[in-house]
């Protein structure tokens, strides 16, 4: 399936550029991720559990970045394997531009595809899921970049005093 | 009427009291002592080259007893295809190999690339799951006509192409077709695509593998419609054992359709796999593995042409059908598309000039291969489909135009090679006017109309070859197996009788059916009549069930028998009775002597045959055992006409079945009731093709359609009651019990009848369809009807 959307984020572009190649980051927003090792060099290797419809599994896989133009734009490439539950794989363009306000233009392009049982069994709903799975990745992103945003109130605790930023911002900032 | 538990009675059925009180003996009810566990891991991917498989981490896991891998059938045969078409220039198909497992590429998800087998399922399962396969991913063929452009991927490397044959029948039509329809008054021409189906019986496919050390034996126990083609097809081809070293059981069936007719081989990795082990080896299919494992059926795309002349009489059918073959050729795969479907293509109706052009591809997909009705289905549904939409654009009434071109006289030889040897296509069609209440439909309409639904009313004929077949016409057709039936029947002392029949009975009701014709034969009992079948060490080499073939094959070689053992009583009881064997008649179960009032019973003269105190010893032998191999002269052909009323809705596009009618015409009957049911539930089957059930790939060839949740099975709510009619009958006219075979009628003359009823809905409100693809889903239909 393919889906793409834009995001606007309250961050510079370079802030913006160093989150997607964070590793950090990427564990932080990856749902259900576990664990992340790597680097965007070398590429993430990652485990990843998640239950689609009625197959529930632990995904292993890595995922790396190529068609890397320095502060525009990338593609996250990554497959999971899930033993018995088959398999998952896709890809990610992600583009950045300049927004209003010194804001960023997030836009993403996603290829997804599964195979196995995951096909088998989820086919109705992998689409729905897909598209969830986007957005969580993206909603997660740009919390980790700019802080929760104020109509969803997130649910990472309330920042000390307050504060809006999000956590790699904060990383940064100090 | 009938004798009571003779031929026409509705005696019930005897196996149901074992079936319906959980006593039944299905092959996983069967466990032998030691036997071990067998999980296959299978590809997950349609296409893809196999870098290397790593079982050493499984192997260590608790409980695995060995891991077998394509490596351990190297030198192996593979599984043989049992049929060989030759194409339109003469040449035989292409057949690729089909290892027991992967050999350097999987070719459809679900192909299994390994084995393990360990002491628990779970542990196999968990240990298959710990295999390393390093797998290339190839792009996957899922089209038939993509997959036969030049430059598409290749299923099969070592093949020219995609396509295993280029098939036309008859050649020698090819141009007369073409000059028919340049010169016809009117051509009526349909595209449609005939949907994959998934067989899913109720038992998913079962293997038990044995190995005696001692004696050198191996031992099959298996969910199949014909042991002994197992027998011989794994013994000959595959493993390389001789036929008195290896016995197939196929005890109680839950169901086939068809998908357990072939061997497979998880069948032949049991086999092996207890040998190597020395343990048996037991694997049970879950539900998703049968949908990934079991052939599937139909998956043709047709377009077909029907000239009719100035006056409607049709003089011309020209056929084109892609037909899917899937990722391998299955045992009898490449006979449904061509003598299963393109000599049917005829129907009831007097067509002077055909030609069908059938295309077989190779896909990214699981095989194909017959599933209830193979072929016929396939051919009856684009022929009553094109009838129905030429008497729509000529404004004809669809049963007048049918009538008027049906076959009346008989024999009658089709110009596509089978010769009809009886049948009355308007006496059914009779029995089903009689039946429908089509002066009511107006009025039934109208009702229908003011609660704001669309009705419609659907008509069909059908017509297929059953009891198939004869041996000599089939080997020249490219089977490579004879098709006669067989039977022993055994009388003992107390005469009692047991018939070892090599038909084989999944569902049909044989032990209750074949006990009539004997006891109607000789007057007694049916209770004492016993039917044994599914166990090659103890019947003799049958063919078994498929293709409505058993009580018109398997039968008449049961009759067969039991006139040798009238025969032979005959001339027991004139020894007994010193009369002339000329005079002894036999009737009631008592010998007589005509014109006097002698008399033995059938009892007394079994006992003499094996106490032969008193007895002939010089001119016969003791004991009353006789065997007959019947190989039939010719097809059969049942035929019948259907009816469907529906209505629509036109807010969803829902369909309902409001009724359904048949009428079939099956010769001599031997069990209304049986047939009756065999006749339900194949409409049930075509009902589920026509509005419900889809097997899906995706264009990665992922199976999208895998479970109960995404493959809609028809159920209680989605069927009518039936009206059926059996009361036109035309006997076979080469048989001995003058019978035809019911057992695919229903799924072969449901499906147009329903998508025809839906076609006169929408017309009826103004919509102009004039044809939609089954499933003739929701969906569909309110897209056909908004043109969306």
């Amino acid at each position: 399936m393919h889906m793409s959307d834009s995001r606007e984020i309250t961050a510079d572009r370079e802030t913006v550029w160093a989150a997607l190649l964070s590793r950090e980051v990427l564990k932080e927003c990856v749902p259900g991720c576990q664990e992340m090792t790597g680097s965007p060099e070398e590429g993430f290797e990652a485990t990843v559990v998640q239950k689609v419809g009625p197959v529930k599994a632990t995904f292993k896989g890595g995922v790396t970045l190529s068609d890397i133009i320095d502060g525009e734009s990338l593609t996250l490439t990554g497959e999971g394997k899930g033993g018995a539950a088959g398999f998952a794989k896709g890809g990610a363009k992600v583009s950045l531009a300049d927004g209003e306000d010194g804001k960023t233009v997030l836009t993403y392009d996603v290829d997804a595809k599964v195979g196995g049982k995951l096909a088998q069994l989820g086919s109705r709903i992998i689409d729905g899921f897909a598209k969830k799975m986007a957005d969580q990745f993206f909603t997660r992103f740009q919390e980790a970049v700019e802080g929760p945003s104020e109509t969803e109130g997130g649910t990472d605790a309330p920042e000390e005093g307050g504060q809006k930023k999000g956590w790699f911002k904060r990383v940064l900032s100090r | 009427m009938p004798m009571d538990g003779g031929i026409g009675a509705s005696t019930k059925r005897r196996e149901d009291v074992r079936f319906l009180t959980g006593a039944g003996n299905y092959t996983d009810d069967i466990n032998v002592n030691g036997q071990a566990y067998v999980a296959f891991l299978r590809s997950d991917v349609a296409h893809g080259k196999i870098k290397s498989v790593d079982t050493s981490d499984a192997a260590g896991m608790p409980g695995v007893i060995r891991i077998f891998t394509g490596a351990d059938f190297e030198g192996i045969g593979g599984l043989p295809c049992g049929w060989q078409v030759t194409d339109r220039h003469g040449e035989p198909m292409q057949e690729p190999a089909h290892p027991v497992l992967a050999q350097g590429k999987v070719r459809h998800v679900g192909d299994p690339i390994a084995a393990v087998v360990a002491e628990t399922l779970e542990q196999a399962k968990d240990a298959a799951e710990a295999i390393e396969v390093d797998l290339e991913e190839l792009p996957a063929v899922v089209d038939m006509k993509a997959a036969l452009v030049d430059g598409a991927v290749k299923v099969h490397d070592d093949l020219t192409s995609n396509l295993c044959y280029d098939w036309g029948f008859v050649e020698e039509n090819r141009d007369a077709v073409d000059q028919a329809i340049k010169s016809a008054a009117h051509v009526t021409t349909l595209e449609l695509r005939n949907q994959r189906l998934v067989a899913n019986p109720m038992e998913p496919r079962v293997a038990i593998g044995d190995f005696n050390r001692a004696t050198g034996e191996s031992t099959l126990y298996t969910t199949s419609q014909n042991p002994h083609v197992i027998r011989l097809l794994m013994g000959a081809f595959v493993l390389g054992i001789p036929e008195h070293k290896l016995r197939v059981v196929a005890p109680d069936v839950g169901g086939g359709f068809g998908s357990k007719i072939f061997h497979y081989a998880e069948e032949a990795f049991c086999t092996f796999a207890a040998k190597a082990i020395n343990r048996p080896v037991k694997w049970t299919a879950s539900r998703s593995e049968a949908f990934l494992s079991d052939a599937q059926g139909r998956d043709h795309v047709t377009k077909i042409e029907l000239a009719l002349d100035a006056d409607n009489n049709f003089t011309a059918i020209r056929t084109e059908t892609y037909a899917n073959m899937g990722a391998y050729l299955s045992t009898f795969a490449p006979s449904v598309p061509t003598w299963l479907h393109g000599t049917l293509m005829a129907g009831n109706y007097k067509t002077p000039v055909i030609y069908v052009n059938v295309k077989a591809v190779f896909t990214n997909t699981v095989p194909v291969d017959a599933y209830r009705g193979a072929g016929r289905p396939e051919a009856t549904f684009q022929l009553e489909r094109v009838i129905d939409k030429a008497a729509r654009e000529l404004g004809v009434d669809p049963i007048a135009l049918r009538r008027q071109n049906f076959v009346t006289e008989f024999p009658y030889a089709t110009p596509v090679a089978v010769e009809y040897d009886t049948g009355d296509y308007n006496g059914t069609m009779d029995a089903l006017e009689r039946m429908i209440d089509r002066d009511g439909f107006a009025a039934r309409r109208a009702a229908s109309e003011a609660k704001g639904k669309l009705r419609g009313l659907g008509i069909n004929c059908y017509i297929e070859a059953c009891g198939i077949a004869p041996s000599q016409l089939v080997g020249q057709l490219g089977a490579r197996a004879g098709l006669y039936e067989s039977a022993t029947v055994r009388v003992n002392a107390t005469g009692g009788i047991v018939v070892m029949t090599g038909s084989h009975s999944h569902g049909q009701g044989h032990e209750t059916t074949f006990p009539q014709v004997i006891a109607e034969m000789i007057g007694i009992d049916a209770s004492m009549v016993e039917i044994e079948h599914g166990d090659t060490q103890n019947t003799p080499m049958g063919m078994g069930t498929y293709g409505s073939r058993s009580i018109a094959v398997g039968g008449s070689a049961m009759v067969r028998a039991a006139e040798k053992i009238i025969a032979k009583a005959k001339k027991i009881a004139a020894h007994l009775m010193e009369a002339a064997e000329a005079d002894v008649e036999l009737k009631d179960g008592q010998f007589s002597v005509a014109g006097t009032d002698k008399s033995v019973a059938w009892g007394d003269v079994c006992l003499a045959a094996y106490v032969p105190h008193n007895y002939p010893l010089e001119e016969i032998e003791p004991g009353l055992e006789e065997t007959a191999f019947y190989d039939p002269s010719n097809f059969t052909y049942p035929a019948g006409a259907y009816s469907c009323e529906v209505e629509v809705d036109p807010e969803t596009g829902k369909v309902e079945i409001c009724s359904f009618a048949a009428a079939d015409d099956f010769g001599n009957i031997i069990n209304p009731m049986i047939v009756d049911g065999q006749v339900h539930g194949g409409i049930g089957q075509g009902i589920g093709q026509a509005l419900l059930e889809n097997c899906v790939y995706d264009d990665q060839g992922q199976l999208l359609s895998a479970s109960f949740m995404d493959y809609a099975m028809p159920r209680a709510d989605d069927v009518p009651f039936y009206e059926v009619d059996h009361s036109s009958r035309t006997p076979c006219t080469h048989n001995p019990l003058g019978v035809k075979g019911c057992g695919e009628a229903g799924a072969i003359g449901s499906p147009p009848s329903v998508v025809n009823a839906v076609i006169d809905a929408l017309q009826s409100g103004g919509h102009d369809v004039d044809h939609i693809d089954m499933p003739v889903s929701p969906s569909r239909v309110w897209a056909a009807m908004n043109n969306a």
